[in-house]
């Protein structure tokens, strides 16, 4: 497997830097919070899995129009804390986006811009290792927000139920595939989730993909990982 | 504010006792859920570890065990547990291991407590005596009908019309004339009421109908001076005010009378005729019967006899209660044996001996369904000479036990039927074959108990059937090493554990696709129930009137009886709703029950029901091993 690799970024000198560099407030304090010690196991540590809705697939032209939270750790996933927005984004919707994630014209005009809630948001997701499901979609999109919004960029360490299966999928690839190095497709999560006995979710917002998520990483964890691997050999 | 959980929300909608949560306290509750995946064989609760939530199956399986290991259930998707640990001092009290990938929904314990404390429905569902669920349930059940909730005295418009016993015959007839009734009670001045001594008149002791005038006094030419007791019917068959119409009606149909004197503390208040029960259920098994006697051939009953599936849907369709349903149908049944047996007669000439033919198993206990094959049996009388009589009855019983056949009451395969000759003996045979059973309990002889024990006299002699029975109840009660042997034969029919998804979950932790619910449910429970009617010299033939004996000689602690009797009324209407949808759905009813055709409320029903039968078989093993042991140092 894959996962033992080490990171590109080392984040806890990400993190001391950009605690002092970043002009913005908001952001510096983000940083100053520092980022989980990453030498801690993935069994103790807080987590928070986080999915967005997005107007789009690409950041350059799509927005973020929800932002689903929820805390989980390797036992529990609290829905009791867990958060949902919808945020109005600032161009229009296409009727195509509208389709996909059900939130109509009129669930986002009554809706908040993200530059209302974003401290809540980073309230949320300080102090905890975010997992997401295909990280460049979350990562991208809510980089892109907070710079144009704070003019800083914004980047934390994240967890990856699609990269972690796709990497249980190629422990089991085949010679030749390894040989060839045949690209792993992206790997919805529903369809990753049926390989764990996950049930299949109807309801298609933020906050269930979310939920899902966590589902996934709690189950991922528990049928092929150690509780006891320390959080580096699993973030990027 | 948390966001709703729609996902959780409509998940949990769907399974009881979510399910009847106003949506308010639905969508809060759904908020608070906390998510757990547990791996296939990991373990989720341990034995006496603290317990703080509640557990739902959102996916997989889970499986929780007894403290000795034992399977005690299996759950998938919407099963419930970790109730039980939560009520009994927040201690795990049946361990729970993930039997695939499970995820779990967990509710916390403060949650669960303040919901069971706001919502009835809720904390009903987690009553640590899941048998008063079951008993809710047939209580709901009987609710829903008439004839077993209304009482006979509703039917009485008018004060009963009385005569005194020597009243002569014409003055009888004018006040009957006068009064517009079709019937008098004759009432004996010398024998007072005690409920009310004021009532001079005394109490009823015969019964005079319009048309024991015709018969009796026209056709006999009697002088009209004759006092009227000499022509009344003293045999009354009457009821207390309390009996249900359908009592009314079974007993009317039993004894074949029209007219029925209702009795409010031995004191006559009214009379109930034939017409006013029509009147009132005019669609009844009433009719069917009716029929049956006015059949001319066996071709004919054999024809008419394709009605009884329809009347029998017609009284599931009623909310007739099993008892009701099983008397019914036990009624019909009868009577085709009796217009046989007349027919028989008719062609073969009278008897030169009298006899009693025999009605056994689920006839004589009044429980009968459609599914049922012919169980009977013959008691001649003690002048039988074979070479004299043999050839008499041997035609008879082919007559009769040919045209039950023909009937569809088909020939039993294990050839207990009055044409084997080895069930055709004299009344001091049977109490000696009977006591030998009794004295000699072998496998043989207890496999005949289950079927034999039960009997009922369905035409001639019928006192010999009662006399039998009376003998039976005498030689069992208070032996022990009888009743331990029948007990330990109670025991071989074991229920299952419950339902598991599309499958019956049998104690081993086998799948089955059907349950036969007369072989794994009624049957098991009724041979438990004849156990302790014997052992308390119960005479009753029916299980639920057995039961009450029972309950009245305190055997069992407090209330199992009557979960018993829940417990029987269960198995029996899902087994009689299950052969109603079978008529329905043109198809031959059987007992057999597929797990996928029952509605979650029902499975959890039935396996309350199956947990009270296996609890009634292990007590009935504790109570007679011990008593064999004592037995045993009495010696």
């Amino acid at each position: 497997m894959n996962l033992g690799s080490p990171s590109l970024l080392d984040w806890v000198e990400y993190y001391r830097q950009h605690s002092t560099s970043s002009k913005n407030e908001r952001v510096s304090d983000f940083y100053r919070h520092g980022v989980i010690n990453p030498a801690t196991s993935i069994g103790q540590a807080p987590m928070v899995a986080m999915d967005f809705e997005t107007t789009g697939l690409s950041s350059a032209d799509s927005e973020i129009v929800s932002i689903g939270l929820v805390p989980f750790d390797l036992k529990r996933i609290y829905c009791g804390e867990s958060r949902h927005w919808i945020v109005k984004p600032e161009q229009d919707m296409t009727e195509d986006s509208i389709v996909i994630h059900g939130i109509t014209h009129s669930n986002v005009d009554a809706a908040p811009p993200l530059a209302n809630i974003l401290d809540q948001v980073l309230d949320a997701i300080e102090g905890k290792l975010v997992v997401v499901h295909y990280r460049y979609i979350e990562r991208e999109f809510f980089n892109k927000a907070v710079l144009g919004l704070l003019q800083e960029p914004l980047l934390f360490p994240l967890i990856d139920t699609m990269e972690i299966e796709s990497d249980i999928l190629k422990g089991r690839q085949g010679f030749f595939d390894k040989i060839l190095r045949k690209p792993l497709k992206p790997i919805r999560l529903d369809y990753c989730r049926r390989r764990y006995n996950l049930p299949h979710y109807d309801a298609h917002n933020a906050l269930t993909d979310a939920i899902a998520t966590a589902e996934l990483l709690q189950a991922q964890i528990a049928h092929h990982l150690n509780p006891d691997m320390p959080v580096k050999d699993l973030w990027a | 504010m948390q966001p709703e959980q729609i996902d959780i929300q409509r998940f949990l909608k769907r399974f009881p006792p979510f399910d009847d949560l106003p949506d308010e306290a639905l969508i809060h509750l759904a908020k608070q859920i906390e998510i757990a995946y547990y791996v296939a064989g990991s373990d989720i609760l341990n034995y006496a570890e603290p317990v703080n939530d509640l557990f739902v199956v959102r996916s997989g399986a889970v499986e929780t065990f007894r403290r000795n290991g034992d399977l005690y259930n299996r759950l998938d998707m919407g099963g419930i547990f970790g109730q039980m640990g939560l009520m009994m001092r927040g201690r795990v009290r049946f361990p729970a291991k993930a039997l695939e990938d499970s995820l779990l929904y967990c509710i916390p314990a403060d949650l669960f407590n303040d919901y069971c404390d706001q919502h009835e429905g809720f904390s009903n569902y987690f009553e640590v005596d899941n048998a008063a669920l079951l008993h809710q349930s047939v209580v709901d059940q009987t609710n829903k009908n008439d004839l077993t909730t209304d009482k006979a005295k509703c039917l009485l418009k008018r004060g009963v019309v009385t005569v005194t016993k020597n009243t002569p015959i014409s003055k009888a007839a004018l006040i009957m004339t006068q009064e517009q009734v079709s019937s008098l009670l004759i009432t004996d001045p010398d024998k007072p009421i005690e409920s009310d001594p004021e009532d001079d008149d005394g109490q009823a002791i015969g019964i005079i109908t319009d048309r024991d005038f015709i018969t009796r006094v026209i056709g006999q030419e009697l002088d009209l001076q004759t006092p009227i007791s000499e022509v009344m019917s003293p045999d009354m068959v009457t009821l207390d005010e309390n009996a249900y119409v359908y009592e009314v009606m079974l007993a009317m149909l039993r004894f074949n009378v029209h007219h029925l004197p209702i009795l409010k503390k031995k004191k006559p208040i009214g009379i109930i005729t034939l017409a006013d029960i029509v009147r009132y259920e005019s669609q009844s098994s009433l009719f069917l019967v009716r029929g049956i006697f006015a059949q001319q051939s066996v071709a004919e009953l054999a024809s008419y006899a394709q009605w009884i599936p329809e009347a029998f849907v017609r009284m599931v369709n009623e909310d007739a209660n099993s008892h009701m349903i099983g008397s019914a149908m036990s009624v019909i049944g009868r009577s085709f044996k009796q217009r046989l047996l007349e027919l028989a007669e008719d062609t073969l000439g009278k008897p030169p001996i009298p006899y009693c033919f025999l009605a056994l198993g689920s006839m004589a206990r009044d429980e009968q369904l459609l599914v049922t094959d012919q169980d009977n049996a013959m008691i001649l009388d003690d002048n039988y000479v074979a070479e004299l009589h043999g050839e008499y009855f041997s035609a008879l019983t082919k007559f009769v036990c040919d045209g039950l056949n023909a009937c569809g009451y088909v020939y039993c395969t294990g050839d207990i039927m009055a044409t084997n000759p080895k069930w055709q003996l004299t009344l001091s045979q049977w109490k000696d074959l009977f006591s030998q059973w009794i004295t000699r309990p072998d496998p043989e002889a207890l496999l005949h108990c289950s079927i034999f024990f039960d009997l009922d006299g369905v035409w001639g002699e019928s006192q010999w059937a009662a006399e039998l029975r009376r003998h039976i109840a005498i030689q069992a009660k208070g032996n022990s090493k009888f009743l331990a042997a029948l007990a330990r034969n109670a025991l071989s029919r074991k229920p299952p554990l419950g339902f598991f998804k599309e499958f019956v979950m049998e104690k081993d932790g086998r799948h089955n696709n059907t349950i036969n619910l007369k072989r794994r449910g009624t049957a098991p429970l009724t041979d438990v129930i004849r156990v302790h009617a014997l052992a308390v010299g119960s005479r009753a033939r029916n299980s639920f009137e057995r039961l009450d004996d029972i309950i009245e000689a305190k055997l069992l602690p407090d209330g199992s009886a009557q979960d018993l009797s829940d417990a029987l009324e269960y198995l029996s209407i899902v087994r009689v709703k299950h052969q109603a949808t079978d008529v329905n759905q043109k198809l031959e009813p059987d007992n057999n029950i597929e797990p996928d055709n029952l509605s979650r409320f029902e499975r959890r029903n039935l396996k309350e029901a199956f947990q009270v039968l296996s609890a009634a078989q292990n007590f009935l093993k504790y109570r007679h091993t011990a008593n064999t042991t004592m037995a045993g140092i009495k010696k």
